[in-house]
């Protein structure tokens, strides 16, 4: 189909093809709830049955990083929405300056997400790659705190005790459940963070051509949404994941 | 029209069209027309139904003695988990709904083309990218999970190449997520000025059903084979009971999808059905509101059935009670559309043309499948006939009498605007019934075989079973033969085949009111829809003539 200026041939107006454009975004963004549903659920459910092991899997997680990501993400959102306005209102550099600090909020994100990742990776808490949930407590660094070593030698000690009630005797497996899923949800999160930070280097380069207009911004709106969309995950992984039962 | 058509009623093909715009593979493999992706999508499903259709013959062959001599135990499992994996995931799901729906959605609404083209042409390649993963599987170790894939036995002890087999459906996932998206937002968005929601063709509403099931449930299917093959490549241990896992919770993340899958596969073909019933009985469609509604309602239903699957898997006995019941409630839509469809013919000017031969066939097989579906639906019942050749009579009932009735019939429906050419009427019909005693003869032994206690999936069965099992073997070959005309055929007419004008039957639809076969842009100028759907009383333009005798529909050939 021939495109003429921003209209491509199968549309009879502008109008027409943004709403066709967003609803197809908000469609999308449907499939991606039930997509990610399918892991909520999974890990609700086991959640529920493993709570011991869950509890103390999420207790090594680090919370002031998780903390701070989440900050992050939320002022990334709020960068977002405001190059979104700028393209409307038609305040050209500002939507290129916005677009700029969403990107850079979203590295940072990326960038905590790698750190993370690097503990867990010398804890041994890498599932299927010599995991073992007990690791960090018998091999603390130079740099770990004593108090917190202890700590979590005695939460470990009374999570496999036979009187404790809520004990849990394949602790090892069901932590490794836990970090299964820790990394499969945070990981698609991630793809999905590094996907839209390749379509905000895209947004940047097309806006300091000037290309968004108050007439034509589609682009900036539904990335907009698309991003807005994956902050919303996060804001519901970070409770799940980080906040339950914290005692620590 | 006159332009087309000279005082002696022969046609010509249209000087310019879909097919004589552009020349050269490039412009095929990167066309973003929707009608030129519709007829990639019809090569490879075709390829995709012939290696299943393969599997399928070796089983049959196979099941000829008790014995079973010609495979060995663990090839007769390849052979039936490969059969349905390609002919569910390649060849039905696509099928009507990237193939006629492709071709017709956007013609039938009135628009240039579906609302992303390029998305389109995508999940073309999406979908052979994913075909590809899963013919590699069948050539190296096979797979012989079953198409359930079911855990732990996917996962952890099955020793075929599950992995490359899960990676294709995962992929080709997306490609069914995204013609869904693209269908929903074209409905939505591209109708031409006066066609309303309720003028919309039922196959429109037919293929808007399936596009919301892409949507919802695609996904599902998609994370939980992630899952399954991470568990697989990794070890993790989501579903597998030794490492905390639960293996039930696979089988209802993929219920959760796979029985609203038979929605996907029968709902396109109830939309064809929906256009052809009309057109041969010279009569507008009985309950039209009806039966688009009934289409979203079997949408939505069909979403809160899944667990009809798992009556053994020991689920608590009041989830068991709410999902039969809610497995019943699906036959009410089902069961409003044959309704309408009967009465739709009743006093109608039939002609057995031969997309008639097809939907009427449709009926009377959907009938069976559904009411046997009852059956499966009943607690009590379904304890004695689950995992039998009961059930396998059943969906075959659905997806072949059913779907796959209703996908051919549809080619030939519309063949004359997708070629420009009429296949030839006799064999046509002759290939209908062909096609319609073979089925019968192959799948309805099955009922008895699992009445009286043959398992599926088993390579060996006790002698008495044998006379059924040579009657539905020998129906499979001449269920082959049926497969095999139409398809020679038709590649015949695409170049001999008679001219066949704009509407050859005539139809009321929109796409009738263009070319055949269509331009690019389908239409010269943007269509006004002023008249109400499947309305012959009010459209001089269709050529019958008023208090006259009505033509037959094909012509005196």
């Amino acid at each position: 189909m021939h495109r003429t200026g921003e209209l491509y041939g199968q549309f009879q107006t502008l109008e027409q093809q943004k709403d066709s454009a967003a609803l197809g975004m908000w469609v999308f963004l449907v499939t991606e709830v039930l997509f990610f549903g399918g892991l909520f659920l999974t890990y609700t459910i086991n959640r529920h049955a493993f709570s011991t092991a869950f509890g103390v899997s999420s207790n090594t997680l680090d919370l002031w990083l998780g903390g701070f990501n989440t900050v992050v993400l939320i002022m990334s959102s709020m960068t977002m929405a405001m190059s979104v306005w700028a393209a409307q209102v038609g305040k050209k550099k500002q939507v290129t300056v916005f677009l700029i600090l969403t990107l850079l909020l979203g590295t940072t994100f990326l960038g905590v997400k790698v750190i993370e990742y690097t503990q867990k990776f010398q804890h041994h808490l890498v599932p299927a790659y010599h995991f073992d949930i007990t690791y960090h407590s018998n091999h603390p660094l130079a740099t770990d705190k004593p108090e917190e070593i202890a700590n979590e030698k005695e939460e470990l000690e009374k999570a496999v005790d036979r009187k404790n009630p809520a004990n849990d005797q394949d602790l090892n497996a069901h932590a490794q459940l836990y970090f299964s899923l820790y990394f499969g949800m945070t990981g698609l999160h991630a793809l999905h963070m590094i996907v839209g930070a390749g379509l905000l280097v895209w947004l940047i380069k097309e806006s300091l051509r000037g290309r968004f207009t108050p007439q034509y911004n589609t682009p900036v709106e539904i990335v907009g949404l698309y991003w807005h969309f994956v902050d919303i995950v996060w804001i519901y992984l970070f409770p799940l994941l980080y906040l339950i039962d914290r005692h620590r | 029209m006159s332009i087309m058509s000279n005082v002696f009623g022969e046609h010509k093909l249209p000087r310019e069209h879909y097919l004589n715009a552009t020349y050269g593979i490039r412009s095929w493999l990167l066309t973003t027309d929707h009608k030129r992706i519709a007829l990639l999508y019809l090569a490879s499903v075709t390829f995709f139904f012939f290696v299943g259709g393969l599997f399928a013959a070796m089983i049959r062959i196979h099941l000829l003695t008790p014995g079973g001599y010609l495979v060995s135990p663990e090839t007769y499992n390849k052979l039936f988990t490969m059969h349905g994996v390609a002919m569910i995931f390649f060849f039905l799901i696509p099928s009507i709904p990237a193939v006629l729906g492709n071709f017709l959605v956007p013609i039938m609404i009135g628009a240039k083309d579906l609302a992303f083209p390029k998305i389109n042409l995508l999940s073309w390649y999406i979908y052979l990218i994913g075909g590809g993963f899963v013919l590699y599987s069948f050539s190296t170790g096979g797979l012989d999970t079953g198409w359930t894939f079911y855990t732990p036995l996917s996962s952890v002890y099955s020793n075929s190449a599950v992995t490359p087999a899960v990676i294709g459906i995962f992929i080709n996932g997306f490609s069914s997520i995204l013609t869904g998206l693209n269908f929903v937002v074209t409905i939505h968005t591209m109708r031409a000025p006066g066609m309303t929601w309720f003028r919309l063709p039922l196959f429109v509403w037919a293929q808007y059903a399936t596009s919301l099931i892409f949507i919802l449930g695609t996904p599902v299917i998609a994370i939980t084979l992630l899952l399954a093959g991470l568990e697989r490549m990794f070890h993790l241990g989501f579903f597998n009971p030794a490492l905390g896992g639960d293996p039930i919770l696979f089988q209802h993340l993929f219920w959760f999808y796979s029985h609203p899958a038979v929605y996907i596969m029968i709902l396109p073909a109830m939309g064809v059905v929906s256009e052809i019933i009309p057109t041969f009985s010279r009569k507008p469609i009985f309950g039209y509101a009806f039966i688009a509604g009934s289409s979203i309602a079997i949408a939505v239903i069909g979403f809160l059935v899944w667990a009809h699957h798992m009556f053994l898997t020991g689920e608590s006995t009041y989830a068991a009670l709410a999902f039969s019941l809610l497995s019943y409630l699906v036959a009410i839509p089902s069961a409003v559309k044959v309704f309408n469809w009967t009465s739709t013919l009743y006093k109608g000017s039939i002609s057995y043309d031969t997309p008639m031969l097809y939907a009427l066939g449709f009926i009377g097989l959907f009938l069976i499948g559904g009411l046997t579906g009852l059956f499966l639906a009943c607690l009590g019942l379904d304890i004695h006939i689950h995992d039998t050749y009961f059930v396998v009579a059943h969906f075959h009932y659905i997806m072949v009498g059913g779907a796959v009735m209703g996908y051919v019939g549809g080619l030939h429906f519309w063949w004359p605007k997708i070629t420009g050419r009429l296949y030839p009427e006799f064999l046509a019909r002759t290939a209908a019934v062909v096609l319609f005693v073979g089925f019968n003869l192959t799948f309805f032994p099955q009922f008895i075989l699992g009445y009286l206690g043959m398992p599926r999936r088993y390579h060996t069965y006790p002698e008495e079973f044998q006379a059924l099992n040579v009657m539905s073997t020998a129906g499979a070959s001449i269920l082959a033969l049926g497969y095999l005309l139409p398809m020679v055929y038709l590649i015949w007419s695409m170049r001999y085949g008679k001219i066949a004008g704009p509407n050859p039957w005539p139809a009321t639809g929109l796409e009738w009111k263009t070319d055949s076969p269509p331009l690019t842009e389908n239409f010269h100028v943007t269509p006004i829809v002023d008249w109400e759907p499947y309305d012959f009383s009010r459209r001089p333009d269709l050529g019958l003539i008023a208090g006259g005798s009505l033509a037959p529909a094909h012509g005196d050939d």
